[in-house]
């Protein structure tokens, strides 16, 4: 299967397509202005996310609209989806939280307000945090999620207090898809449902939009790719938005897991695949800038992407803890000025002093060792390494190809989702593989190994991170524009 | 008459930023409405604004303890899947 329709030129995939790469940073195509203002913004910018933090503080419960894919029941602990929370925070406790935080992780450059409600739905509570973030903590970035519906409304405000980056999800441009996805939106003090509900909150939400690139705000779409109802309805999204200033375009899959308990989930409505997404990401870059690397954070995530450190900062921890800012704000100075520094030093075009980094996926069945075999998998653990240093980043989960079936797809159809999966990896390491997902992952400028069978995952990472140093395999981060 | 809250209350604050007769405050476990100050918007709203912002089925009851919205009535979900939603499992196959 192509990613997408063939074209009269090769289609531009991976780190080569517009928006998206860990050297260009994804933002190639902005102008220098908007890439200065996201240089260390690791939502925004793909090569700050390796080195800058972020955090959401949980102050906005209430909501005014219902998602199909969203269920308001938002106390479990154990999921790490939006719009899940383990405790909602005053904005007193917020303060608190988040300059416990920004002492403890100097290179938390971002603040968001991102639910588990939606912020503009919880005015006083949301500007409060905002209000005294902006003069307590004037370094750290101000960011807004929102459904859009009082945008227009509250556009003035958010460019008051220093907003400078927010976040619109928007999930269609068509009131008949809206109401396939909104069952009720709560506006003018009535509730309103339907086709007619979708068509206010549409028209607030372009309108928001419209508003904040006038007031110079930096505005991201997000929008929740649902197969058959809105797929494909994207990329017009896409162009809508960029017609109207947004700056990047987010589209992530649905989370539709029937234990959640939403309407999607219960209902049976699939989540797009891997290369569904890829496929329909690659669509929209045509029109947008588009954001590659969400980790679709829970709103109350702390830490880098892709981790969360909130039950280190839980509010009991935090209580006793008094923080002078001011030390702390010289101190993050220092450590932000040195990553950017470092990421300056970096930059091609000829770069190669500090060690270059490689992203390897791994194949464990206990996550002790490197023991699964490459067509078993159902998840790979992604580690950032380089000289001597390794980094958790996250599990990715993959569907099984290989179940020994007679009725399997092509193999190269098999495989798509395993490819767009690793697509960031330079390399793969695993117990065993087959010949023909061996090539395939080299075709892709991924490098398979499994001679490291058996072997601790931490040593096994070294020792093929030595190897692919050795062959000139590191030499550009990513793979595919190696070979592309 | 008076609204009252159950315990499927989720303790969003919709409603409590909403009364119009400050009905409304934060019990140790749920929200919690007065019924002394309750008039269900009368003379402020044509509908009672908790009953029109909450998002959760059965998380309200009229005065006679009955759900203002009954389960399906808000998440669309069928009150055939609830079960099925509960116990984690797929309901694919329950579909048309």
């Amino acid at each position: 299967m192509e990613l997408i329709a063939s074209t009269a030129t090769p289609p531009t995939r991976g780190c080569k397509a517009k928006g998206c790469g860990t050297n260009d940073d994804g933002l190639a195509g902005l102008p220098a202005s908007v890439r200065e203002q996201v240089q260390n913004h690791p939502c925004f910018s793909e090569k700050a996310h390796h080195h800058f933090a972020r955090m959401h503080v949980a102050v906005a419960p209430a909501c005014n609209i219902q998602c199909h894919y969203c269920n308001r029941k938002y106390d479990c602990s154990n999921e790490s989806r939006p719009g899940v929370v383990s405790e909602v925070l005053t904005p007193d406790q917020a303060i608190r939280k988040v300059k416990a935080v920004a002492a403890a992780i100097p290179q938390m450059t971002v603040l968001g307000i991102a639910g588990p409600g939606d912020p503009l739905a919880n005015p006083e509570r949301t500007f409060e945090t905002f209000r005294r973030l902006s003069e307590e903590t004037p370094d750290i970035k101000l960011c807004v999620s929102t459904n859009g519906l009082r945008l227009p409304e509250f556009a003035d405000e958010i460019a008051r207090y220093n907003i400078q980056h927010v976040t619109i999800t928007i999930n269609c441009l068509d009131p008949e898809i809206g109401a396939r996805i909104y069952p009720w939106i709560f506006w003018n003090h009535r509730r309103i449902r339907g086709v007619k509900a979708a068509k206010i909150l549409i028209r607030n939400q372009l309108k928001g939009l419209e508003m904040l690139v006038e007031r110079g705000v930096l505005v991201k779409v997000n929008s929740v790719m649902i197969p058959g109802v809105n797929d494909h309805h994207l990329a017009e999204v896409s162009r809508a938005v960029k017609e109207r200033g947004a700056f990047l375009h987010n589209v992530m899959p649905l989370i539709a897991e029937a234990e959640h308990g939403t309407f999607y989930g219960v209902t049976g409505q699939r989540a797009p695949s891997n290369a569904e997404l890829h496929a329909l990401q690659e669509s929209c870059s045509d029109s947008m800038s588009m954001m590659r690397h969400c980790r679709q954070c829970r709103a109350d995530a702390v830490g880098m992407l892709g981790e969360d450190r909130g039950q280190e900062f839980t509010l009991d921890k935090i209580a006793s803890q008094e923080i002078d800012y001011p030390t702390a704000m010289a101190r993050r100075q220092r450590v932000q000025r040195a990553i950017l520094d470092s990421l300056a030093e970096a930059t091609p075009p000829l770069a190669a002093k500090p060690p270059p980094e490689a992203l390897i996926a791994v194949a464990s069945k206990g996550g002790q060792v490197v023991d699964e075999h490459f067509g078993h998998a159902r998840h790979f653990s992604i580690y950032r390494v380089s000289a001597g240093r390794r980094a958790f980043v996250e599990r990715r989960a993959v569907a099984l190809y290989c179940s020994g079936a007679s009725d399997c797809p092509e193999e190269e159809e098999r495989l798509e989702g395993h490819l767009g999966a690793l697509a960031d990896c330079n390399g793969v390491l695993c117990s065993r593989i087959g010949i023909g997902p061996w090539q395939q992952l080299e075709r892709a400028g991924i490098e398979p190994s499994s001679s490291y069978a058996l072997e601790p995952i931490d040593q096994a990472l070294d020792r093929f991170y030595q190897d692919l140093l050795e062959q000139g395999k590191l030499t550009t981060s990513h793979p595919q524009q190696a070979t592309a | 008459m008076s609204f009252s809250i159950s315990d499927r209350c989720v303790n969003c604050y919709a409603c409590l930023d909403l009364c119009p007769s400050n009905a409304i405050s934060q019990g140790v476990s749920q929200f919690h409405i007065d019924s002394l100050r309750c008039t269900e918007c009368a003379g402020h709203f044509a509908d009672p604004q908790c009953a029109s912002i909450c998002p959760v089925e059965g998380a309200l009851l009229d005065g006679e303890g009955q759900a203002l919205h009954p389960p399906g009535s808000l998440t669309g979900i069928p009150p055939t899947l609830r079960v099925v939603a509960m116990e984690g499992q797929p309901a694919a196959s329950l579909l048309p």
